[in-house]
């Protein structure tokens, strides 16, 4: 772990991936006094806090290991006819089939959302299944729409343009503003991907 | 009360003091670009300083006369206000009645700020009215022919306790956590003569330099930055060497090293700095 100063109200504190970035700012939640706990790839940001130097001895307190507490479970059931659905099968050496269970088999969490109100990055997925970004995104992704991208799996809140690998699509409304929590899959979220009709 | 719009300018939107507490959600904070203004006319018409007014881009804005008077205030940019057929004072609540409410063009800055003495009623969303241009949060922009929720209240003129003058300067910065991605960071980014590029926005102050680019730090060539959490005046350097200092509506995370941040009390110059006007940096 490594604090970097971020103007006079914020850090910014590295951690070791996306899983213990997660696993920080639901800890930061608790036991610290901020605005903002913003997880990132391997960063978490506390922003607004009155002072920094509190905030980075506080965070003594915190150990990778001492957060155990699983966030809650949703399960997405997925089509999986995405256009890209045989490029990634095919950049991972398998079958569709065999693709498809990879996805479905892996116990996804939802490290940091950003990019749009609701889009989580789902970790979980091995660091050599990365696949690449589009080189030119589609300029209309659909809401609900299932993607790949690095080793994060997302899914669209809303249309918006795109450049993940999109391997399915689901119908599950990942963001609602008039439930009391308008992400479905908060940071902590654990998510299981199903195959629709299964 | 309702109010008709009948023209906006460029961009006028509603805006309060935005909806803080859900960056994780992937939600910007938003809320009016030039804080303190918007807070002044809101107080001059006695409401809470959190309350949301007009926020009006390079003047334009036209309203129909109200179905009841109330008293207005308009801060911000210079923009020449005429009310009932007659001009009226900046930063300063008058009574509107009878006829249009109308908002020329600022001869400096950008942003202008009206409150109407009952406050602007449209539903908030997330605890904020204010609209986010980047998520599409909030209510629309306003648009002619717009219908606005006004409170019945005339509200209550505060006598004018000097509205302070503001003289611009020199944006401070402060150590970003990415400082060490550009060689001499902070020092290159105070050398530097910055202009302004008309594709600033409520995201974004962005800005290119009229000298050197600056330069990638050899350690980070070609390094790609994973997405991290961007605090209000983040100043971040894309790969082009330029620098952008984020606003109100700024995305919650980004991929380019954050090098600087603007001291939250410059902010406001941000939001009033023109297209093609220079801007500098010092250290906090």
């Amino acid at each position: 772990m490594r604090v970097r100063p971020y103007g006079p109200r914020a850090v910014l504190v590295e951690v070791d991936g996306p899983l213990q970035a997660a696993a920080l700012a639901g800890w930061a939640r608790e036991h610290l006094a901020a605005e903002e706990v913003v997880p990132g790839a391997t960063t978490v940001l506390l922003d607004g806090v009155g002072s920094p130097a509190a905030v980075r001895e506080a965070l003594a307190g915190w150990s990778p290991r001492a957060d155990a507490a699983p966030g809650p479970l949703v399960e997405v059931p997925v089509v999986f006819d995405g256009p890209d659905l045989a490029y990634v099968a095919e950049r991972w050496g398998l079958s569709v089939e065999a693709a498809v269970a990879r996805l479905t088999e892996v116990e996804l969490t939802s490290a940091f959302c950003g990019f749009a109100p609701g889009f989580a990055y789902l970790a979980g997925l091995r660091e050599e299944w990365s696949v690449p970004r589009l080189a030119s995104p589609r300029p209309r992704v659909d809401p609900g729409s299932v993607g790949l991208a690095g080793a994060f799996c997302g899914i669209y809140p809303t249309a918006s343009p795109g450049g993940w690998r999109l391997v399915g699509r689901s119908e599950v409304v990942l963001w609602d503003l008039d439930r009391l929590e308008p992400a479905l899959l908060a940071p902590g979220t654990r998510v299981r991907l199903r195959e629709a009709g299964r | 009360m309702r109010v008709r719009v009948e023209a906006t300018g460029p961009l006028t939107t509603v805006q309060d003091t935005g909806r803080p507490g859900y960056a994780a959600l992937g939600v910007p904070r938003s809320g009016a670009l030039d804080r303190p203004a918007a807070a002044l006319a809101a107080r001059l018409v006695g409401l809470p300083p959190r309350a949301a007014v007009l926020e009006v881009t390079l003047g334009g804005l036209r309203l129909a006369a109200p179905p009841r008077p109330c008293w207005v205030a308009v801060t911000g940019a210079r923009a020449p206000v005429t009310a009932d057929g007659r001009a009226r004072p900046h930063a300063e609540a008058f009574w509107w009645a009878t006829g249009p409410l109308e908002l020329g063009a600022p001869a400096d800055g950008v942003r202008s700020y009206v409150a109407l003495g009952g406050g602007l009623e449209v539903a908030p969303v997330l605890g904020s009215r204010s609209t986010d241009v980047l998520a599409g949060l909030g209510p629309a922009p306003l648009a002619p022919g717009d219908v606005l929720p006004v409170g019945d209240a005339p509200g209550t003129p505060v006598a004018v306790d000097v509205a302070g003058v503001r003289r611009p300067g020199l944006l401070r910065l402060h150590p970003g956590p990415r400082a060490d991605w550009v060689d001499d960071a902070l020092e290159r980014l105070c050398r530097a003569r910055w202009r302004v590029l008309p594709a600033s926005n409520r995201v974004g102050l962005r800005l290119t330099p009229e000298d050197e680019a600056l330069p990638r730090a050899a350690a980070y060539a070609g390094a790609e930055l994973p997405s991290e959490g961007m605090v209000l005046g983040a100043v971040q350097v894309p790969p082009d060497g330029g620098a952008v200092v984020f606003l109100s509506d700024h995305p919650t995370t980004g991929g380019y090293p954050v090098v600087a941040v603007v001291d939250e009390t410059d902010l406001w110059q941000a939001a009033q700095a023109r297209p093609g006007e220079r801007v500098g940096f010092t250290r906090a």
